[in-house]
């Protein structure tokens, strides 16, 4: 019984340790389709695209410095000549639904490993939990082009892209992704416009 | 049970990687510069750095970037690109003679160069159509 288990274990620990290499030597490649328009570019550039009028772009950069710091972000970077602005914020990430998810998750691989095994092999019963997030946006302004194709200075489209990345509790990256829901998206320009107004108004 | 495999499992990478030291990662190249420019680097026919600028802006935010530096007097653009993974592209711009803009890009994905030179060649497919304008293989 003690060899039979000793064998396990050593093929166990020469599979983990194969895949450990292959994972650490970097085997996993680039998607195909990391630098071609995908098939909703499109709707996804309308979702984070508005018009503006009655604005120039410097007052709207201004106004949209504004939204960002309500919104308790850190600019990072700008460069008003580009209409760039590039800003980011640490948070919390913890979600309790997610905690739950997870936590039902590990039990049952647990059960599956102790059936297969007949052992307790994640003796550890951690149970990892999504706890920080680093919000990145960046907000990228441009004239408006009238019915000739000639920039106009008051009015200005405006385009915000999101993503995040978050960590769990032993500090692992768990997600690294682009922010795609609309109502993200939504909420952000809501407060522009509110940001907006108070900017012409103290024009 | 982590800390146990750790030793075996970094020194296994350590064989497949064979030694060098990291330090010499500093000036490691794959490929000679002349070779990477060709497919890192397109002209457009235009004079306008500023506008072309905005036009590559444009196309990594089409691209899900979300951009990190921007610096119109150097002509440099760096974004990140988060979908799974992590990539950052650097894109320059600068003139080439009165009539044209050169535009070149290099990405790092991982502990990697990206070298796929299909990734460039959609990188430029999608400029183009952001520019309305061709672009120039550069010899």
């Amino acid at each position: 019984m003690r060899a039979r288990r000793t064998t396990w274990h050593g093929l166990m620990s020469a599979t983990l340790i194969a895949l450990g290499v292959l994972f650490v030597a970097g085997c996993e490649t680039l998607p195909d389709n990391a630098m071609a328009l995908s098939p909703d570019s499109l709707q996804q550039r309308q979702l984070q695209t508005r018009r503006v009028e009655g604005i120039d772009e410097k007052a709207l950069l201004a106004a949209s410095a504004g939204v960002l710091q309500d919104l308790g972000f850190n600019i990072d970077e700008a460069e008003t000549r580009l209409g760039v602005i590039v800003a980011s914020k640490k948070r919390s990430a913890i979600d309790t639904a997610d905690i739950i998810t997870s936590s039902l998750e590990t039990l049952a691989v647990d059960l599956v490993f102790s059936l297969v095994f007949g052992d307790h092999f994640s003796d550890d019963g951690e149970i990892s939990i999504d706890v920080t997030q680093k919000i990145r946006i960046s907000i990228v302004t441009r004239p408006a082009l009238d019915s000739s194709g000639q920039p106009r200075k008051d009015a200005q489209v405006i385009r915000v892209t999101i993503q995040r990345l978050v960590w769990d509790d032993d500090g692992n990256l768990t997600h690294a992704e682009s922010v795609e829901d609309p109502k993200v998206y939504q909420k952000f320009f809501d407060r522009l416009s509110k940001s907006i107004f108070l900017e012409l108004q103290a024009i | 049970m982590r800390i146990r495999y750790r030793l075996p499992v970094m020194l296994g990478a350590a064989l497949l990687c064979g030694c060098v030291s990291s330090i010499d990662q500093v000036t490691k190249t794959d490929q000679s510069a002349v070779q990477m420019r060709s497919y890192q680097e397109r002209a457009f026919d235009t004079a306008d750095k500023e506008q072309t600028l905005r036009s590559v802006i444009a196309t990594l935010q089409d691209l899900n970037f979300v951009l990190d530096k921007a610096d119109v007097d150097l002509g440099t653009v760096t974004a990140t690109k988060l979908s799974g993974y992590e990539l950052r592209v650097t894109v320059t711009v600068r003139p080439r003679g009165d009539s044209q803009m050169l535009v070149r890009i290099n990405a790092g994905y991982g502990e990697k160069a990206v070298k796929d030179l299909k990734f460039y060649r959609d990188f430029f497919t999608a400029l183009e159509k952001a520019m309305f304008l061709t672009a120039h293989e550069v010899d």
